[in-house]
């Protein structure tokens, strides 16, 4: 047995290199004084800076920024995280618990999350492969072994991801459309296409390639992805917010299609009915 | 109502409207029972929940070991690390809201938390009452070969990695949930216990007695999981409000804790411009 040595070190003593404030007088962030060092540096880089400990150049924040601006802030409130914004708002509770649960739950398996880390984790481990000299095909085909699918190919919706076309131009633009993982990506694509027409890639795995060619880890690329949703949500907040309350698609009673046990009379086993005998309540 | 409008599915719940309202009930029912017309008065509160999760009533014997669960599981203290993470918004004067999602988001984890008892009760489901397998599987942690959302497990599920020994309201619990329970895991843990800490080299922990209670449940992971978050909310809940009454000025703020290893110190430039202002 390990004992308490791990936590009586720790009692009252942290020892980080992350920062801290010093009230009154300064702050340092990740080594550097935030009012001086970082004092003009965009949020986005902050946020980089604060996940990886790296400065990006302006190239590279305006294609991270692209990526959240283009592929993942749609406002529309059917999406399941964004409806979760709506429905705060429909049920009148506060923007940050609307935006809290829905950037919680877009940690999911079928969108989000999951498909983003996975994504990055499928081709950087591919890309290990082939460095040893595996042949993609085979790679591929141990995955699919394995896992039955890759994440960040085919989509639970649709066929097509209309995002790529504008992400790939932004790239284009930048000049970041011929990084080794961009042309992974699409060389997994080219091949899972031919086994199965609707594994066209999806956004998870372009922009976990062009994450990996800038050079972030598979954490730094979740950490950086946890709110990039932020964006399409609050518009579906305010929204319900400013329309009659419980408007944000009702659901009649009918609606709730029971599917279960037939009904039958609760028999107790339970003291509570020492106190209440076992008759049923009727109105009153 | 058409066919091509969406519908909810469900073998929970099913509702009659009002003749006045169709978006309001007139009746409920909860797998077949009348939640306000015949179960109310009728079901205790953990006879409910078993209910809801199982689509069945418990049995006596399930409701008492349930509701000894609940007993225990209800207040894990204010050291424990989702009270604490709801006592830090209740004292700031956050949501209450906030506060429970707060403790959930912690007490989620895989250390002490629900992450912890749904891979306890993964073992049980891999290991049953082989005690081999238990050892086996104790000092070789299972890692995901790929990588999750999840951290990889640093010790294995439902023990305690900084324990000396198993402390006295586990074996406390364990020693009344055995007693109570009409199943095989309860039992057997608390007969094997002492093998098992030695395979683990930790003393078991309230998430190991609490996984093993919802294995005699016949709860899966996920339930299992997600009555774990849902049994430990009260003592957050109240620990919450208990801080924010004390108010921030008598809650820890470590203010001598922090360590800071890379400090660049004061930077000139602000000195220079404190010296012009003040």
């Amino acid at each position: 047995m390990n004992g308490p040595q791990i936590l009586l070190d720790h009692e009252q003593h942290w020892v980080t290199d992350m920062g801290a404030w010093f009230p009154g007088e300064r702050v340092v962030f990740r080594g550097k004084d935030l009012f001086h060092d970082l004092k003009d540096i965009s949020w986005m880089a902050l946020l980089l800076y604060g996940i990886t400990g790296r400065m990006f150049d302006d190239r590279q924040l305006r294609l991270f920024e692209g990526m959240w601006t283009l592929c993942t802030s749609y406002p529309d409130p059917r999406l399941w995280n964004n409806r979760v914004a709506a429905l705060a708002g429909t049920a009148r509770s506060t923007a940050a618990l609307a935006i809290g649960a829905a950037n919680a739950m877009s940690e999911a398996s079928v969108y989000g999350g999951r498909p983003l880390i996975r994504s990055i984790d499928f081709l950087l481990r591919t890309q290990e492969q082939l460095d040893k000299g595996a042949r993609l095909e085979e790679v591929i085909k141990q995955e699919l072994k394995t896992y039955k699918r890759i994440l960040g190919f085919g989509r639970p919706l649709i066929r097509k991801d209309e995002r790529i076309a504008p992400m790939m131009k932004l790239a284009e633009d930048l000049e970041f459309c011929d990084g080794t993982y961009i042309k992974l990506v699409f060389s997994v694509e080219k091949i899972l296409v031919r086994h199965r027409s609707c594994l066209s890639m999806n956004i998870a795995a372009l922009l976990a390639a062009m994450s990996a060619d800038q050079g972030l880890s598979r954490y730094e690329y979740y950490h950086f992805m946890v709110l990039c949703f932020s964006a399409g949500m609050f518009p579906c907040y305010s929204d319900a917010l400013n329309k009659p309350e419980g408007a944000f698609f009702p659901f009649r009673c009918e609606r709730v299609d029971y599917q279960g046990k037939p009904r039958r009379k609760w028999i107790s086993t339970s003291g509570i009915n020492k106190v209440n005998g076992n008759e049923s309540f009727q109105d009153g | 109502m058409t066919d091509s409008e969406d519908v909810i599915h469900s073998r929970i719940w099913e509702e009659v409207p009002e003749t006045d309202n169709p978006f309001a009930a007139s009746a409920c029912f909860c797998s077949g029972f009348d939640v306000y017309g015949d179960l109310l008065g009728k079901a205790s509160w953990v006879e409910y929940l078993y209910l809801l999760f199982k689509q069945e009533p418990p049995s006596a014997e399930q409701a008492v070991l349930l509701e000894g669960l609940a007993v225990a599981l209800a207040n894990p203290g204010p050291r424990d690390h989702s009270v604490r993470a709801a006592m830090n918004a209740g004292v700031g004067g956050s949501t209450h809201a906030a506060c429970l999602t707060a403790a959930l988001a912690v007490g989620a984890g895989q250390l002490g938390g629900a992450r912890e008892v749904a891979l306890a009760m993964e073992n049980w489901r891999e290991c049953g009452h082989d005690l081999d397998a238990w050892k086996h599987r104790l000092s070789h942690l299972p890692q995901e070969q790929r990588v999750d959302v999840w951290p990889d497990m640093e010790h294995p599920p439902g023990f305690d990695p900084h324990g000396a020994s198993c402390a006295r309201p586990i074996r406390q619990t364990l020693t009344y949930l055995a007693r109570c329970s009409s199943g095989d895991a309860l039992p057997w843990l608390q007969q094997h216990r002492c093998e098992l800490e030695s395979a683990s080299d930790c003393p078991l922990a309230m998430t190991g007695v609490a996984a093993a209670a919802l294995v005699d449940l016949e709860f899966n992971a996920g339930q299992g999981e997600t009555l774990y978050l849902l049994l430990r909310l009260p003592g957050a809940a109240v620990h919450a409000l208990e801080q924010q009454a004390y108010g921030y000025k008598h809650y820890p703020f470590f203010k001598d804790g922090l360590e800071l290893t890379d400090d660049p110190g004061p930077a000139p430039q602000h000195d220079n411009h404190r010296e012009r202002v003040g």
